[in-house]
């Protein structure tokens, strides 16, 4: 595949982890924020080829993850209205509320429809005029702009049965979140590519400066990774807190500006809550006055909904880097995918999920 | 003026199933002579018993059943008439028995199309025909619309199993070579991708064929080398790895690098961010085969064309009893799993 | 977060007033909209999200940075060690 396998040569593989091992000279904590990354990292087990003088840990970059419980509980309520075709990424379907999660809704009679794109929820709705379309708009910086454009479409249609119920979170205030915290243990960052692919990497500068930690974008496949560990390890080395672009072939500074102008149309910045992490100011998106009647959880009155997280789960800390999944004391045991107890062990990208699946053989 | 008799005839020529065409009455009998008993037709059938009387051969008798319901009825490179034939077929085959007879249960909706109906029962006979078995025995019921979707089928298959053979899943031995019979996920994402609502344009064909005639051979030729056969269908590879390692206590070892993936399955997977080995397949084999034998079994197995793009995948182990560990393309190891239900698309 | 695969624009279409296209991901072909990418063209590869084609791939800068690690590996600068640890692929 094009723009894939280049990327995945295990011999340009072995030459940057030779080049890593080379240039580490002490031991580094870095964080990869995109549950994309942590995905591809264990599935291509690339944390047992490092040397061990190297961390990584996982961050909060899993949409599915960080969507708070109170959201789940909103989307469970309107997807199980008699008049409503609930949409939603195939993601979001087994992440648990209180008691239920989407599948239950569906099979207690609820109409929970998978959707690859946002506009094919959209599609939906002009097909049933007589139901209420809501979509699950759930996701980072990089799925805002498709969210944002069903609802730009919907508004120039004037589609009054279709509505969104937003949950868009944004990376760089997580970033803050998490070097301001008394706990953190993270030197340099590996950047979500794809986030960046829309916002550019000029919005990181301040971050590297204000905390001095190095900052490198990068993409999915195992040579971008190992080259972004190498180049951010350099930089750590040389004590350098400086933004280097290591996914040159889709991010440029200044990211997709006609992403963003729309985004900026349809969304503004809001507080919103992350679960696990509880509220982190500005951190995410809600829709603009404009755009109000499109919004799922005004419609349906679900705002008043709240929801309280297991007490065993301690996916907040897991997120942050400062817990691996292995020391959650109900990994594996009360939490499994199965019967998981955290977002984090939902997601086959959640931090949780992907140390339960691709563990690290001990033998 | 005269005025016609009351009662006007019923209309017996229906375009879709009708209630009545499973209350048991004239007009079952219609859908049976006008849809099932032209392709179908076999010395057993034709006499419309309730049961179907056979002398079987001699020696143990391989018993299977197996229900299909797939969305959509019609996918690319089959329909669910065949699916339902080749399915059966199989499982009796990778038991080493010889397939024989099957029976057919139809649950069909009110309101499927008679010509859609057709076209599935006319590939279950050429199904059953290609593998050599026949349909004795069968029976239709209707539900009301929307109780099911478009048609159910239901197949139970009877096999003799061969003199001297003897599959199970719980014979792995370490040391065996575990051989795979082509590439990975071609049925699951053929199904997926056809599905509304998923904005593919794609025509990724399903691999659905019955792999009576290849097993046969390889146990003609091997009969003792081969230690188990499985069809990886729903769950994948990975399901049935973990199916064969977990039975026999043994650890299965595999390797990234030979698993054989279509381009256009692998291009679906990688966006719909599923992995192959989880993928559903109709028409692929995995063998443990001792290793003596590996090479053997696997030039046979490619000499058939179900299994021409075959490989050997991996081995049977001691260590880790009942896990599947897979050497990646960097060389580090990682478990694979079962996959947990059903397989979503995802964006993250 | 966010897969987003890379395929090429093999068609453009409208729908319903948007800019779409129909992606070739290794031969799966997808629907994608092409909104936020507007100077596209047939041939050129992208990466798509959530059915949406996110950037043209730079063709350029891809081919720039790939021939520099082959050059490295070439000239070998870089060496590896006696005790790499990549085992060998049996
Ligand atoms: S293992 Fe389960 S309970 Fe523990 S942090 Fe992860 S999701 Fe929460």
């Amino acid at each position: 595949m094009r723009y894939i396998d280049e990327y995945r040569d295990p011999e340009l593989a072995r030459t940057l982890l030779d080049e890593i091992r080379r240039k580490a000279t002490r031991r580094w904590t870095i964080m990869e924020i995109c549950g994309g990354q942590t995905h591809s990292i264990l599935r291509n087990g690339l944390d047992q080829l490092l040397p061990g003088s190297i961390e990584l840990v996982h961050g909060p970059g899993c949409p599915v993850c960080v969507t708070p419980l109170e959201s789940i509980e909103r989307a469970l309520a309107i997807a199980a209205r008699e008049e409503v075709i609930f949409t939603s990424f195939g993601d979001m379907l087994r992440v648990p509320g209180n008691a239920k999660d989407l599948f239950m809704v569906r099979s207690a009679g609820g109409d929970v429809r998978i959707v690859f794109s946002p506009l094919d929820a959209l599609q939906i709705a002009r097909d049933n005029p007589s139901k209420e379309v809501v979509f699950f708009a759930v996701g980072f910086e990089t799925t805002a702009p498709a969210n944002a454009m069903a609802v730009w479409q919907a508004a120039r249609e004037g589609r009054e049965n279709f509505s969104v119920l937003v949950s868009q979170v944004m990376v760089p205030p997580a970033m803050r979140a998490i070097l301001s915290s008394p706990g953190n243990r993270v030197q340099g960052f590996l950047a979500a590519g794809h986030v960046c692919a829309v916002m550019g990497y000029e919005e990181y500068e301040p971050v590297a400066r204000e905390f001095h930690v190095p900052i490198v974008p990068t993409g999915f496949e195992p040579v971008d990774l190992l080259a972004g560990i190498l180049n951010t390890v350099e930089l750590l080395e040389e004590g350098r807190a400086e933004v280097v672009n290591r996914y040159g072939r889709v991010v440029s500074r200044e990211g997709n500006p006609v992403a963003r102008e729309i985004m900026a149309k349809v969304f503004e910045v809001i507080d919103r809550p992350w679960r696990g992490i509880g509220l982190i100011p500005d951190s995410g998106l809600g829709l603009r006055e404009a755009f109000a009647r499109f919004d799922a959880e005004k419609k349906f009155h679900v705002t008043n909904i709240c929801a309280q997280e297991s007490p065993l789960c301690m996916s907040g800390s897991v997120l942050q880097g400062m817990l691996k999944p292995d020391g959650c004391p109900a990994f594996a045991k009360e939490c499994t995918p199965e019967h998981p107890l955290g977002a984090t062990m939902v997601s086959s990208e959640g931090a949780c999920a992907a140390y339960y699946n691709y563990h690290t053989i001990v033998s | 003026m005269t005025i016609a008799p009351a009662c006007p005839t019923p209309i017996m020529q229906h375009e879709t199933v009708q209630m009545a065409h499973g209350a048991g009455g004239r007009l079952s009998q219609a859908l049976m002579q006008r849809v099932f008993m032209p392709h179908l037709s076999n010395a057993f059938l034709d006499l419309l018993d309730d049961q179907a009387k056979l002398d079987l051969p001699l020696g143990r008798t391989a018993f299977t059943t197996d229900t299909y319901v797939v969305s959509p009825v019609f996918f690319p490179g089959g329909n669910i008439g065949e699916l339902a034939v080749n399915g059966t077929v199989n499982d009796l085959a990778v038991g080493g028995a010889r397939p024989l007879y099957l029976s057919a249960g139809f649950v069909l909706e009110e309101g499927l199309l008679l010509a859609e109906l057709e076209t599935i029962v006319k590939s279950m006979a050429e199904a059953a025909r290609r593998a050599g078995v026949m349909i004795v025995t069968g029976d239709t019921k209707v539900v009301g619309k929307g109780q099911c979707d478009k048609i159910f089928i239901n197949t139970s298959g009877i096999g003799v199993i061969r003199e001297g053979v003897n599959l199970s899943c719980r014979n792995l031995k370490a040391g065996d070579s575990i051989i795979l019979s082509g590439t990975v996920g071609d049925h699951g994402m053929a199904i997926m991708t056809s599905r509304e609502g998923l904005s593919f344009h794609s025509r990724i064909t399903s691999d659905c064929v019955a792999l009576n005639g290849m097993i046969g051979s390889i146990l003609d030729e091997l009969p003792c080398a081969i230690h188990a056969m499985r069809d990886p269908t729903r769950g994948g590879v990975a399901a049935t790895l973990n199916e064969l390692a977990s039975s026999s206590s043994v650890g299965i070892e595999i390797n990234e690098s030979t698993i054989p993936v279509k381009p256009d399955v692998r291009g679906a997977c990688e966006l719909l961010g599923i992995d192959p080995l989880h993928v559903a397949n109709e028409g692929k084999l995995v063998v443990a085969v001792a290793a003596d034998n590996a090479r053997e079994a696997l030039d046979l197995i490619r000499s058939f064309d179900p299994g021409r793009d075959a490989v050997i995948i991996g081995s049977v182990v001691d260590d880790h009893p009942g896990m599947v560990v897979m050497r990646t393309l960097y060389g580090s190891r990682r478990i694979i799993d079962l996959p947990l239900g059903e397989q979503l698309p995802r964006i993250c | 977060m966010c897969l987003a695969i890379p395929g090429k624009l093999i068609e453009l279409t409208t729908e319903n007033g948007l800019k779409m296209g129909i992606i070739d991901v290794n031969g799966s072909k997808t629907r994608a909209c092409l909104e936020y990418v507007p100077d596209i063209k047939a041939g050129q590869y992208t990466i798509v999200h959530a059915g949406f084609a996110l950037k043209i791939i730079d063709e350029e800068e891809a081919a720039e940075s790939l021939k520099l690690w082959q050059e490295l590996i070439e000239s070998g600068a870089f060496q590896p060690e006696e005790d790499s640890p990549f085992p060998e692929i049996v």
